[in-house]
């Protein structure tokens, strides 16, 4: 009798930490950290404001560490650099003046920034602990309108956009991270597309921490007004630290009458050794607001890595014939947790979503998938399917699938299904008999499973994402 | 090229092949007959080592080699093929993906060079018209939404790529209608030449009349109790499974008690 | 508030005092401890509030607020052979009756049962020979972590039903236990207990009912508690039509021996307040159950099913198929957890809910969940909360049919699967008279 059992993990490769001289605050929080924040960012009275009272209301919630299926010690807020910025002059004429040490360890990680060596197609915003290094591409895309900047550069340049959307979609007291970013969050993007504009290229993040002891917590905001088109990417990563790591971000998309916004994340955190020390906790706060009439946000996940993952990219579907969509993969190995999900309000009328997941879970680790589907009594001809699978690998992890459906309105449809099964032994034999080996075998099976995820990337990230996955799950028959 | 020695397997406890012997040549046909729970299947699954099957005891030499020591995939590769009774579905991997794969697995077993996914796919077209299978079904997953009919082509098209020394064939012909059982088994005997050997596992007659065995040998009990040329199929045929397990049963009445 | 729920406890309380006081000399001593521990849980924790993740969907302040007493022991209704006939299942040769609670001997039926068997109400059994039954089983060590309402009908435990099956008892005909509210009784908080004891190889089907004589806006709080031994099989067909101004709270907890087989089919046709807690326990290899039912309710009806399938031994199969109809202003909460613990190898788990909502202010909450913690298992579930499809209503209007006939034929199709798999004729017909009457409701509208 056979059973499927893994080796080890692969070394993780992005685990490297460069040398780099930082500026940093003292760790700790309290009002004076966020001034100080606010001040080393030469901030207008307003975003302080907006910080201080995201603060005060943190003070007075608490963290929900009842409701998901995950548990870590309690964090110490206390015990957390808020800022750390490699030291490098303030602004940055050209490429040619950003620190070379950053450009390596850009490179090393597989994103080029200098002019000759860029990617095409793609702009690049590079994140370093707290603040954004470079972005690429950025006058090529102010010629077609599109505004793509580090978030600190578009507090100072384009105030009133920021006034004017900044948590309107996720509101500083929404939940406990949430209102921890809002009052102290340091870096991020900024994406505008103005009306009618198809953005010409894909626009993407790349998240890197860098730093031990400091925390990440990063801010993204896109606005796609009527008729504008985004495809936006986010990658992460984080070199390997015993201590765990605070990273809680808040994205807030916008989309206005006929614009569509898809947004794809893959997601490689630093997870922890095999016994589970060390990691990122990754607490995230994910929400497009589908706030014009035929407009669309589609949120796409492959979820490897952090110790923790709890993270919920949402859809609130107000204009009429609005569409939501989620499509996650998330694998966790070893003693990863993950609960993640999605929600889907449906307000608008003839407002469509739908949902696809795929949980692999392996090694001791505990994969949920947890889900709200919400009807209100005014969204008549809502729809919502949602297909929702968890594959097992090993006796020791667990799958779970929690969905919340909740229905008001009787013209509405909503169909949840659910599986959860094992690689199954026929498959495996199959293949197998074919004269592929056990591990190309799982892999081949693996890969299948999150086609219809893998299927809604971009396709240099789609054959990032299944290279991933192969290397996280290097599997043999025991 | 294939030799089995008193072959003993059992599967979740229960004995259910109690000393095979069979020898296969080159350029040879066999046909195992039996009524069902004879241990058919489980000879075919055991040849590709199938780990829910256990061996107890005896040997199976394939080309000299010790047959039982060899992984599954390392028996596929050395050229063992099986033609499976009921192909598995696997959601996703496309059907060419998955054969591509699998060739390249063996070319590079056998020091070759692998093909690029155009060269395969021209190869692919050419031997999908063995089973005149249509291209279309190439680009879907492995078997996933195909009717019984398309599953069994779709393994002789397997067994057209991969070009087995020893193709093992699983009750192919069950679920067949006429016209798919001509297609299939056109399509065997254009695969069969001087240097392949082919075991067809079948519990009717109906095939033999179109891929015509050299030998046919007959499974009761886990034991071959009868051997005989293509005659005794029809014999069979004719008189049913009966007349041989009562003779089976009067010869060896210890494989009754059993 | 807190006020509130403070003197609700304390009403309770002093009915309590009174009943301990009345049963101190003709019940067991375990019993009147058993009581005394479930009462002070029961003031401990009070009824659950919409805080807590389980009841989330579901307000019980109406119970709360809703000054129920228990019925003192010699409240009687005149109810004779005639007025309850109605209620009772022809297919049922033995019957336990309870009128507001209070056993009537004179309107039950305990002969016509094999050898062994005992059909009896908790008094009689308390006298007999079955008290070490009723020991064994009642007075285990309950959950620490029970809620308010398990904790109420624990401490004014006193009326119930016994069933008994010794081993390899067969019995044919079903057993009914009818549990009538009597509108006599307008704020009669009743504590109904079931206890079904099936020993090795045993076989018997069960109707538990509950319904009302009138426009009772009475409180029912029960608990039943079967216990399938190895092979044995037990059918349950639990049908609640009380009226639509009652409360009815019911837990039914199940354990399951080896290879034992438990089939439970609730009907709910009643109340305006149902919650039905389910448990079911896999504990033993080769174990199966079935947890089916079907809920119809329409304006001013709220109808929660929280189950939990808890698979703890490997080779265990579950099936769960629960149907709802919402009509009117009308709420259903449905809530099924199957849990396969780390041990559980190849279980196989199947579970799915389908709402219809005709009316536009029906109201469906639904959380399918599976929690799985063994990986060599098949599990699957599904949820889904629509109308009829327009397609099919389209497809039998071109064929003639008119609107209104065409929708109800669909709706009664969608309930059909579940009443197909009913085999006591009665209940089958009750349902279908339920169905009609709700879709007849319609027409007239």
């Amino acid at each position: 009798m056979s059973s499927i059992e893994l080796l080890t993990n692969k070394e993780y490769k992005y685990g490297f930490v460069t040398d780099i001289e930082s500026d940093m605050i003292p760790r700790g929080l309290s009002e004076d950290t966020i001034r100080l924040i606010s001040a080393k960012k030469n901030e207008p009275e307003f975003m302080l404001e907006f910080r201080l009272k995201a603060y005060r209301n943190w003070l007075k919630m608490e963290e929900p560490q009842h409701w998901p299926n995950i548990t870590y010690p309690k964090v110490d807020y206390q015990d957390i650099i808020y800022y750390s910025a490699p030291k490098q002059k303030a602004t940055k004429a050209s490429m040619d003046e950003v620190d070379p040490e950053l450009i390596k360890t850009f490179e090393k990680l597989g994103i080029p920034l200098t002019e000759q060596k860029m990617l095409a197609g793609v702009a690049v915003d590079a994140v370093f602990d707290s603040v954004s290094v470079a972005t690429t591409y950025k006058a090529k895309l102010k010629q077609h309108g599109v505004i793509f900047c580090s978030f600190s550069e578009a507090v100072l340049e384009y105030p009133e956009l920021i006034k004017k959307y900044l948590g309107t979609v996720v509101p500083t007291n929404d939940n406990y991270f949430a209102a921890l970013n809002s009052a102290v969050f340091t870096d991020g993007s900024f994406v505008f597309i103005p009306k009618g504009v198809h953005c010409p290229m894909e626009l993407s993040t790349y998240f890197r921490i860098n730093n031990s002891e400091s925390g990440q917590f990063e801010r993204t905001l896109i606005i796609a007004e009527e008729g504008a088109h985004v495809s936006y990417l986010e990658g992460c990563t984080a070199p390997k630290f015993d201590k765990n790591q605070l990273h809680a971000a808040v994205v807030e998309l916008v989309a206005l009458d006929d614009a569509e916004i898809k947004y794809s994340t893959v997601q490689n955190w630093y997870a922890g050794d095999e016994e589970g020390k060390g990691g990122i906790y990754n607490f995230v706060t994910k929400r497009g607001a589908c706030r014009g009439r035929n407009s669309k946000i589609s949120w796409t996940q492959v979820e490897t890595g952090s110790a923790i993952t709890w993270k919920y990219p949402s859809c609130i579907l107000q204009g009429d014939n609005s569409i939501g969509e989620f499509y996650s993969v998330a694998l966790t190995n070893h003693a990863q947790q993950a609960d993640t999900g999605t929600k889907m309000i449906h307000i608008g009328k003839n407002t469509r979503s739908n949902i696809v997941s795929k949980g692999i879970s392996a090694g001791k680790s505990n994969n949920s998938y947890r889900g709200l589907v919400k009807v209100l009594a005014g969204a008549e001809g809502a729809r919502n399917y949602t297909q929702c699978d968890s594959l097992l690998i090993g006796d020791k992890c667990g799958a779970n699938t929690f969905p919340y459906i909740e229905v008001s309105n009787n013209t509405a449809k909503v169909e949840h299904e659910a599986t959860t099964s094992r690689i199954s032994e026929e498959q495996l034999f199959y293949l197998r008999q074919r004269g592929i080996s056990q591990e190309d075998a799982v892999s081949l099976i693996i890969n299948g499973f999150c086609k219809d995820v893998f299927r809604e990337l971009p396709m240099e990230f789609a054959v990032e994402a299944q290279r991933l996955l192969g290397m996280k799950l290097e599997g043999s028959v025991g | 090229m294939l030799e089995i020695r008193d072959l003993h397997a059992r599967v979740e406890g229960k004995d259910i092949l109690r000393g095979v012997s069979l020898t296969v040549k080159r350029g040879e046909v066999h046909a195992i007959m039996g009524p069902n729970g004879s241990g058919k299947s489980t000879l075919a699954k055991v040849l590709a080592g199938h780990p829910s099957y256990e061996v107890t005891s005896g040997e199976v030499l394939f080309d000299g080699k010790n047959l039982l020591e060899l992984e599954p995939d390392e028996r596929a590769r050395e050229g063992v093929f099986l033609a499976f009774q009921y192909p598995v579905e696997i959601p996703g991997v496309s059907n060419a993906q998955f054969l591509r794969l699998a060739y390249n697995e063996k070319r590079k077993h056998l020091g070759e060079e692998e093909l690029d996914p155009l060269e395969f796919k021209d190869l692919l077209k050419e031997r999908a018209q063995i089973v005149e299978m249509d291209a279309g079904l190439m680009s879907r997953s492995v078997n996933e939404g195909f009717s019984g009919g398309e599953k069994k082509r779709n393994e002789i098209l397997q067994m057209a790529v991969l070009e087995p020394k020893l193709a093992v064939l699983d009750e192919t012909d069950s679920g067949l209608d006429i016209d798919a059982l001509r297609i299939v088994s056109e399509g065997v005997n254009k695969l069969r030449h001087a240097d392949n050997a082919i075991v067809l596992v079948t519990h009717y007659q109906r095939l033999l009349n179109y891929i015509v065995p050299d030998y046919v040998h007959v499974l009761y009990k886990g034991r071959i109790v009868r051997s005989g040329g293509k005659e005794l199929a029809l014999a069979l045929e004719e008189k049913g499974y009966d007349w041989i397990k009562d003779e089976a049963e009067e010869s060896q009445p210890s494989a009754a008690s059993a | 508030m807190m006020a509130q729920a403070t003197k609700e406890k304390s009403s309770y309380r002093a009915a309590f005092e009174v009943m301990q006081a009345e049963d101190a000399r003709c019940l067991p001593a375990w019993l009147l401890r058993l009581r005394e521990t479930a009462m002070e849980r029961f003031e401990q924790v009070g009824f659950p509030t919409t805080d807590v993740e389980d009841w989330k969907y579901t307000n019980t302040g109406a119970i709360t607020k809703g000054a129920f007493a228990p019925v003192a022991a010699d409240a009687r209704v005149e109810l004779g052979a005639d007025d309850v006939a109605a209620f009772l299942a022809p297919e049922a040769s033995s019957r336990l009756v309870f009128v507001n609670g209070v056993y009537r001997a004179e309107l039950s039926a305990t002969e016509n049962l094999p050898a062994g068997v005992v059909v009896a109400d908790f008094a009689t059994a308390f006298a007999g020979e079955h008290e070490s039954v009723l020991r064994a089983y009642l007075a285990r060590p309950s959950d620490p972590e029970v809620d308010g309402f398990n904790a109420l009908n624990a401490a004014f435990l006193r009326e119930g039903a016994l069933v008994y099956l010794p081993k390899g008892a067969q019995v044919s005909a079903p057993i009914q236990l009818l549990f009538l509210s009597a509108p006599a009784t307008q704020t009669a908080a009743v504590f109904p207990r079931v206890l079904v004891v099936a020993e090795r190889e045993s076989a018997a089907t069960i109707i538990e009912s509950y319904a009302s004589t009138g426009e009772s806006r009475s409180f029912t709080n029960a608990v039943v508690e079967v216990f399938v031994g190895e092979n044995a099989r037990v059918t349950h067909y639990k049908v609640q039509r009380e009226s639509e101004a009652a409360f009815h709270i019911a837990t039914t907890n199940a354990e399951l021996e080896r290879s034992g087989v438990y089939d439970l089919t609730t009907i709910t046709l009643g109340a305006q307040l149902s919650r039905h807690g389910i448990g079911v326990k896999l504990a033993h290899e080769g174990a199966e159950c079935w947890v089916d039912g079907l809920y119809l309710v329409g304006t001013g009806q709220h109808a929660d099913t929280h189950s939990l399938i808890d698979h703890t031994s490997p080779h265990c199969t579950s099936h769960q198929l629960y149907k709802g109809i919402l009509d009117g202003k009308s709420r259903a909460v449905f809530n099924g957890k199957v849990f396969v613990h780390k041990d559980a190898q190849k279980t196989d788990a199947q579970q799915s809910n389908k709402n219809l909502l005709l009316s536009n202010e029906a109201r469906v909450d639904t959380k399918p969940q599976l929690e799985i913690y063994a990986d060599d298992v098949k599990c699957a579930h599904g949820a889904t909360v629509g109308q009829l499809e327009e397609e099919e209503l389209f497809y039998l209007v071109s064929r003639g049919l008119h609107t209104d006939l065409a929708r109800n034929l669909l709706t009664y199709g969608f309930a059909e699967e579940l009443v197909e798999k009913i085999k006591i004729e009665s209940i089958k017909r009750q349902l279908d008279e339920a169905i009609l009457n709700r879709l007849h409701a319609r027409l007239e509208v």
